[in-house]
């Protein structure tokens, strides 16, 4: 039995912070790094008597989410309480959902180099984040072995969207693809930064391996709280390669939660609890249920932005796949777009996008004019720097047109040549990438103003002709 | 259905309760007499009757996204068994 018959099963569960302005049952504000235990309030701190109230716009993120995703948007949501005590939950519980979230089954149709994929989402549901520990003393700084714990509660009660995808990807790439995505379109949304970084993006992973037209589901391994795309997919090929090698040598592979290693590139089995969870959920009895007016999901499906999958989809039909991810994903399509737009070729104008920064749209008309004419680099510079400040005309930078005048360039280039003698030696064996350096000569004799295409040309021909 | 003195250890952890042999006991005949005043519900027929997830014939209670003051560190700080500059120190995470 070959690796090559076993497949990866790998399902995702993302949490995203939502950028509301206050947290998800109070009104303290939330701010990203103010100072310690300063976001407070009787409703997040636990005191007795402090009721919650849901935070209205949350409520409709996690819808907008929803619509975003194909969900089917629920007609009765309700809270639930987890219970579970920990010095990050004052409560005692955590208010989640559970049986009726806001979110039911969607669907995510996945762009790739091969064609579509359709990953299925399980829910999406609002809960509230736990405080922030710092574990103190003892000797490995985690909890384990710590003397003690500070907590700062201003991350307490602060909204939490999760999102539970179906075991529905089948390798590391294309799980981390889907998660590139996903985030994109949460961002999109404006719902969250989702910035792994920060912490306003977590995800567990949920992998187990099958052999290639196996049925049903092989005991899965849980990696908590990762934060980083490269690590998220090293750890799911760790994962499958350990759990292949224990099938293979007839071990028992069992379900539970495991710890990735980065320097050791191996999974190991987190320190398991001595008992199952046990959370008993049930509603929440301080909160009333959740039934989203249709003209409320109407509004919300209305403000849904074009989704990034929908916007690869749309430009590589222009462009072939691996560009149009690349747009999407580094958020530079708009600009590719806008010259496209006024008559820019689609592979220029994505080149152009890839490599210049951000410019007024209202400038894309003219900066449209000005890459399709010969000006020099220097000019071409000084035109973009100009359109991301306020208003250009192209008529101040169509003047300074590029040297392509071949009586003009000949003598320079014959020049460039016969002080390259190696060079010209390397190309001559084949090598053809030299052209590149000897182009780059050329441009720099010339100030930047040759056109070079028309040195690139003028190059090749006498590199060729002797 | 009724309660062992196995399941009410469990519970009892859960809600990280030390009890004395003579609170299981009593504790034990107490939660029975609950379950099986509460199991009354299933002679009924209820299937047609959806479950109640709320005693209030109230949906869509919430507020605007609009901040309100928050107490100030010395007032959120001023219940708290112990701390340590500006922040509350309990013991170590996961310790029962």
């Amino acid at each position: 039995m070959s690796s090559a018959e076993w497949e990866a099963v790998v399902g995702l569960e993302v949490h995203a912070h939502l950028k509301t302005l206050t947290k998800m049952f109070c009104r303290c504000e939330l701010e990203y790094g103010a100072a310690e235990n300063t976001r407070t309030c009787p409703v997040c701190l636990a005191h007795p008597g402090a009721l919650p109230v849901p935070n209205g716009r949350a409520i409709e993120m996690t819808i907008l989410l929803g619509l975003a995703l194909d969900c089917e948007i629920a007609e009765h949501a309700v809270f639930d309480r987890k219970n579970y005590f920990y010095p990050d939950l004052p409560k005692g519980y955590q208010i989640s959902q559970y049986e009726a979230p806001l979110c039911g089954p969607g669907r995510f149709l996945l762009p790739t180099a091969d064609g579509e994929r359709e990953i299925g989402i399980v829910r999406a549901h609002l809960e509230e984040d736990a405080a922030k520990t710092v574990h103190s003393g003892g000797a490995t700084g985690r909890s384990v072995g710590a003397d003690y714990s500070l907590v700062d509660f201003n991350r307490g009660g602060t909204p939490l969207l999760e999102i539970v995808g179906a075991p529905d990807l089948r390798s590391a790439e294309e799980a981390t693809w889907f998660l590139r995505l996903l985030r994109q379109t949460i961002v999109d949304l404006g719902i969250s930064d989702a910035d792994m970084e920060k912490g306003t993006l977590r995800a567990d992973v949920n992998v187990s391996v099958r052999q290639r037209g196996e049925q049903g589901f092989r005991p899965r391994w849980e990696i908590k709280n990762m934060n980083s795309f490269r690590f998220i997919g090293r750890a799911i090929e760790a994962a499958f390669r350990q759990q292949v090698e224990a099938h293979e040598a007839g071990e028992e592979v069992v379900q539970s939660t495991y710890d990735y290693d980065d320097h050791t590139d191996r999974l190991t089995v987190h320190r398991s609890k001595e008992e199952a969870d046990d959370y008993r959920y049930f509603p929440e009895p301080d909160l009333v249920p959740v039934e989203p007016p249709a003209e409320l999901v109407e509004r919300l499906r209305a403000e849904v932005p074009e989704r990034p999958a929908d916007r690869i989809r749309r430009l590589a039909d222009e462009l072939g796949f691996a560009p149009a991810a690349e747009l999407v994903t580094t958020g530079n399509e708009w600009k590719a777009e806008a010259l496209a737009a006024e008559g820019v070729e689609w592979k220029a104008a994505a080149a152009i996008a890839m490599n210049r920064g951000g410019f007024l749209p209202e400038n894309a008309g003219a900066l449209a004019r000005i890459v399709q004419a010969n000006v020099t680099r220097e000019a071409l510079d000084e035109a973009f720097a100009a359109a991301a400040e306020g208003p250009i005309e192209a008529d101040d930078y169509l003047a300074r047109t590029a040297l392509g005048d071949e009586d003009e360039l000949v003598p320079v280039i014959d020049a460039v040549l016969a002080a390259h003698p190696e060079q010209v030696e390397t190309y001559r064996g084949g090598k053809e990438g030299v052209l590149g350096f000897l182009v780059g000569q050329v441009m720099r004799e010339t100030q930047g103003n040759a056109d070079p295409k028309v040195v690139n040309r003028l190059l090749a021909e006498r590199l060729r002709r002797e | 259905m009724a309660i062992d003195r196995k399941q009410l250890l469990h519970v009892a952890r859960l809600a990280r309760l030390e009890l004395r042999e003579d609170e299981i006991e009593r504790l034990e005949g107490q939660l029975n007499d609950i379950l099986a005043a509460v199991s009354k519900v299933s002679e009924l027929d209820l299937s047609d009757v959806p479950p109640t997830s709320h005693p209030l014939d109230v949906v869509n209670v919430w507020e605007e996204d609009e901040p309100r003051p928050c107490l100030t560190v010395e007032e959120a700080l001023a219940n708290a068994p112990e701390r340590r500059g500006d922040f509350f120190k309990v013991p170590p995470g996961g310790a029962a």
